[in-house]
């Protein structure tokens, strides 16, 4: 029965609420044990900075990575709890406060196993080893007559005698252990000690599925306290006010056009404007009605239907290449029998997060308090402490869960902004935005175009690929906001701006000789603007492999093989060949060339692959597509993925946060896109930018996680958005005919290509 | 102008200073101090402010609090404790559903709403009374093993 259970769990993520009245957000299960922070000032080269022991034995971790809800925090305490010889339910996670965890970097790039999760797992072998060095001194034996069971450290040949805990040996006191440091700080830190890690062969507690996530119960009790939560004594509620027409900037204000609402007062500093009140109805209602004068811009925006050519005919800001591989690709299109070519495209995205980002900030007496729903806290400390010149000892940071996050969307916009707010009124002040601030107004995904181009011998071989990204930056502004100027507080007050131009090319292992460039085109308004781009769940990665996988698909058609066959005949990497085969296996591929058009009733049936590599991660996605010959609705029955990310730590939540990548690239794939004209955004809530329906949920996800314990982890939060589309795309050609170049996959599109 | 108003807030009488046009979501959260309910959209098209009046699942968001009157409102707090779990809560929790969870009481009290009326929908009813509410995670397919599990229970 479930009950005993529900209450472990709630207890387990109920922390929060005991201390929720001193701070909101602080260290939960740290604090309920009664652990004081006296740990040796959080250096990155000491044992404490990562692992503590308190008096009763229990573990904590500590990390400067944060979790997005998607189960990493288990994974970590697994780890821990692996090298430490301890329960997981021993073992709790810190996570993300600046003042208590070394800056690591944050949530990015799917390293919180990669990256953080090593970290933890190397710290907590060389916690282990100290451990077992005291006990042997106390006992007067040699290590390797020591066992530890449960964290308690027992001689060997005395079974029923000598024993200690780890809460004995150094329960409520501090490792004073220094650890190699490799002298970085953020993603690339790395700390190792002396001990050895265990062998995956010696796993009992990573790779096994079954420790649940200690965040769930509070929320489905509904008492978790979140980023939108948080609440101080005498706070301000902020709104901001955005212009009309991009790229407009406010010349007058009438404060006397709110003065029927109590207590609301205009900030507005160079080209920042908004507004405070004391009750959160107050200010939206004073945001509605507050009358500004906006300076006169020509519309900044080309039509939404010329934005493809704008992209097309833009300046290059900046030219990446990729090395030649596999040969001389210029030489293989001179030799060529023929040449085939293909062009995509992608439209902008927004983050769209669930609410929109909530921003709280303190900043009175010369010290700075921050609430962040985003993921980088330390980052948002550096940008804080810049923007108001203060140094960052003054700056604390707190993360606390936000409504999802996936990527820099807007919340560390809403934080900069409840900062200057707060700095202005000297209150404390939260910002939470309207719905259109976090559709309208949030950084988008950059819109792109990609063009393709292979060289064909005589006898029907690939012997040359030709790969062109050209787009907007995939984060004009840097992934964080660490510099005021990669906010929208700091692009409004002026600080230079240090665009960052970058776009991508495919990541995959085709054997052939290939040339990739990506070309970064100038964002169409300079500053603040609603189409400014940030990072985005594999940023750029979806629309990229949208173009290259379809591109292969198409290839495979203009050699006459089967998409199957083609990828295997080309692939050199066994891990990627691995991946590809299996995912055709599982979901019973019938080889064939071209599109089979299977109808059956009112809809076309068909199947389509796709595959790419992330990091380590390699994933091959088959989409299997209901298209509705009537009304040309795409629906995704079921997906068949196999997943190589190394080893996996925990099988069941890589599952989960798999199916949940799957059905919001789904999302992506088949309904996204910012709607534009001239002079602003129109995409402003959920009608104006739907998203993925229920209706629209697969029957089945059929996921394989390669067996590979014996490879480092890689991530497993992106990888799959990657070949996703593409897969989708293929399908719809198998099941159609329809060659889809352009996304999101509507009916419209779909029509517009019947044949 | 503020008034006094009385709402049934799962089973007690609590009182607001309030502006009768103002959506009920804010009195749940700001006068009242109440976690559950949250801002999604303000526009009823999301669902994350769903609360049950008189058993029918309702956006607070767009619900003027002078018009609540005395119907009885319900969060997901106040449809099961720990101890006493909802079995909609009960299924949640064992399928690990949320991911940020910002979207759970619109899917939660649909939920419950959809099986007071039918206690073993089918997949196509449990996908159609769920249309319409969003959830940016992804976490649809866990919904859907969670309703289908409550409604075995």
């Amino acid at each position: 029965m479930t009950m005993p259970m529900n209450r472990r769990e709630f207890l387990a993520g109920a922390g929060a609420l005991t201390i929720a009245v001193l701070l909101p957000g602080v260290t939960r299960e740290a604090y309920a044990a009664g652990v004081q922070d006296s740990r040796l000032g959080l250096k990155p080269d000491q044992l404490s900075s990562y692992i503590s022991i308190n008096q009763d034995g229990s573990v904590i971790g500590w990390t400067g990575k944060v979790d997005m809800s998607q189960g990493t925090e288990i994974g970590w305490l697994k780890m821990i709890a692996e090298e430490l010889d301890i329960a997981p339910e021993r073992v709790s996670i810190v996570q993300g406060h600046t003042e208590q965890t070394v800056d690591q970097g944050g949530a990015s790039g799917s390293t919180g196993i990669w990256f953080g999760g090593i970290a933890l797992r190397n710290a907590a072998a060389e916690a282990r080893l100290v451990l077992l060095e005291m006990a042997a001194a106390k006992f007067g034996v040699s290590i390797d007559q020591l066992t530890v069971n449960h964290g308690v450290i027992g001689v060997n040949s005395d079974a029923g005698g000598k024993k200690v805990s780890y809460g004995e040996l150094i329960g409520g006191k501090h490792f004073d252990v220094q650890l190699v440091w490799n002298k970085e700080y953020g993603n690339e830190l790395k700390v190792e000690g002396r001990a050895k890690v265990k062998s995956p062969s010696q796993y009992k507690i990573v790779g096994k599925s079954g420790v649940r996530r200690r965040d769930i119960a509070p929320k489905v009790f509904g008492t978790a306290e979140n980023m939108n939560d948080v609440k101080l004594p005498g706070m301000l509620h902020g709104r901001m006010i955005r212009p009309p027409v991009a790229g407009a900037v406010p010349v007058a204000v009438d404060e006397s056009s709110v003065k029927n609402i109590p207590g609301v007062k205009v900030v507005w500093q160079k080209d920042f404007i908004g507004l405070v009140a004391a009750k959160q109805w107050d200010a939206i209602r004073a945001a509605r009605q507050l009358k500004v004068t906006w300076s006169d811009v020509k519309p900044p925006f080309p039509e939404q239907k010329d934005i493809y050519n704008h992209i097309r005919a833009g300046k290059s800001m900046k030219r990446d290449e990729d090395v030649k591989a596999n040969g001389d690709a210029e030489a293989a299109f001179a030799g060529a029998a023929h040449v085939f070519e293909a062009s995509y495209e992608w439209p902008f995205q927004s983050h769209a997060s669930m609410a929109p980002a909530c921003g709280v900030a303190d900043m009175r007496d010369g010290e700075a308090t921050v609430w962040t729903g985003g993921q980088k806290p330390h980052f948002c400390r550096e940008g804080i402490a810049k923007m108001f010149n203060m140094p960052q000892d003054k700056v604390k940071v707190l993360f606390m869960t936000g409504p999802g996050s996936y990527g820099r969307n807007d919340s560390g916009d809403a934080t900069m902004d409840a900062a200057v707010l707060s700095k202005a009124v000297g209150k404390p002040v939260r910002v939470q935005g309207m719905r259109h601030d976090g559709t309208q107004w949030d950084p988008k995904a950059p819109a792109s175009v990609h063009v393709s181009r292979a060289a064909i011998d005589k006898d029907g071989k690939v012997i040359g690929w030709n790969f062109e990204s050209k787009g907007f930056s995939r984060r004009e502004f840097h992934r964080d906001e660490g510099s005021p100027e990669r906010t929208m507080a700091g692009q409004l007050m002026g600080w230079p701006l240090k665009p960052i131009w970058i776009l991508g090319v495919p990541a995959e292992s085709y054997s052939f000789a290939k040339r990739k460039t990506s070309d970064t085109i100038a964002p169409l308004v300079e500053r603040a603007s609603p189409l400014r781009t940030s990072h985005m769940r594999d940023p750029g990665g979806p629309q990229i492999h949208f173009a290259s996988e379809s591109f292969m698909d198409e290839l495979a058609l203009a050699t006459n093989m089967d998409a199957v066959d083609f990828r295997l005949k080309y692939l050199s990497n066994p891990r990627d060949i691995a991946v590809v085969k299996t995912a055709a296996e599982k979901a019973g591929w019938q080889p064939h060339v071209g599109a089979r058009k299977q109808l059956r009733g009112d809809v076309y049936v068909g199947q389509g692959i796709a595959y790419a590599v992330r990091g380590g991660t390699r994933v091959a996605v088959i989409a299997e597509v209901e298209v509705n010959k009537n009304t040309h609705r795409v629906w995704v029955k079921r997906y068949v993925v196999a997943h190589d990310c190394g080893l996996v730590i925990a099988p069941d939540l890589a599952r989960q946060a798999l199916e949940a990548q799957i059905l919001q690239t789904t999302s992506r794939a088949l309904f996204e896109e910012v709607k534009f004209n001239n002079k602003a955004v129109t995409s402003v809530d959920w009608q104006t930018y739907p998203i993925l329906d229920m209706k629209d949920a697969p029957e089945a996800i059929d996921i394989t996680l390669m067996d590979r314990p014996d490879i480092a982890p890689s991530g497993v939060g992106e990888g799959t958005c990657r070949p996703l589309p593409a897969a989708v795309a293929n399908a719809i050609f198998d099941a159609t005919g329809v060659r889809l170049r352009q996304a999101p996959f509507t009916p419209e599109r779909l029509k517009a290509g019947w044949v | 102008m503020a008034k006094h108003i009385d709402l049934n807030v799962n089973g007690k009488t609590r009182a607001v200073e309030a502006e009768p046009d103002m959506p009920l979501l804010y009195a749940l959260r700001d006068n009242l101090e109440m976690k559950e309910p949250r801002f999604g959209c303000g526009l009823a098209q999301c669902g994350a402010c769903t609360v049950l009046l008189n058993g029918v699942p309702t956006r607070s968001c767009v619900t003027p609090v002078g018009s609540v009157g005395a119907k009885k409102i319900t969060t997901i707090a106040g449809i099961g404790t720990v101890d006493k779990p909802h079995k909609i809560q009960a299924a949640f929790l064992e399928e690990q559903v949320p991911q940020c969870g910002f979207c759970l009481n619109g899917w939660m009290l649909t939920s419950v709403a959809l099986l007071d009326n039918n206690p073993r929908p089918s997949d196509a009813q449990i996908r159609d009374a769920l249309s319409g509410l969003k959830c940016r995670c992804g976490t649809h397919m866990s919904i859907l093993r969670a309703v289908k599990r409550a409604a075995q229970a």
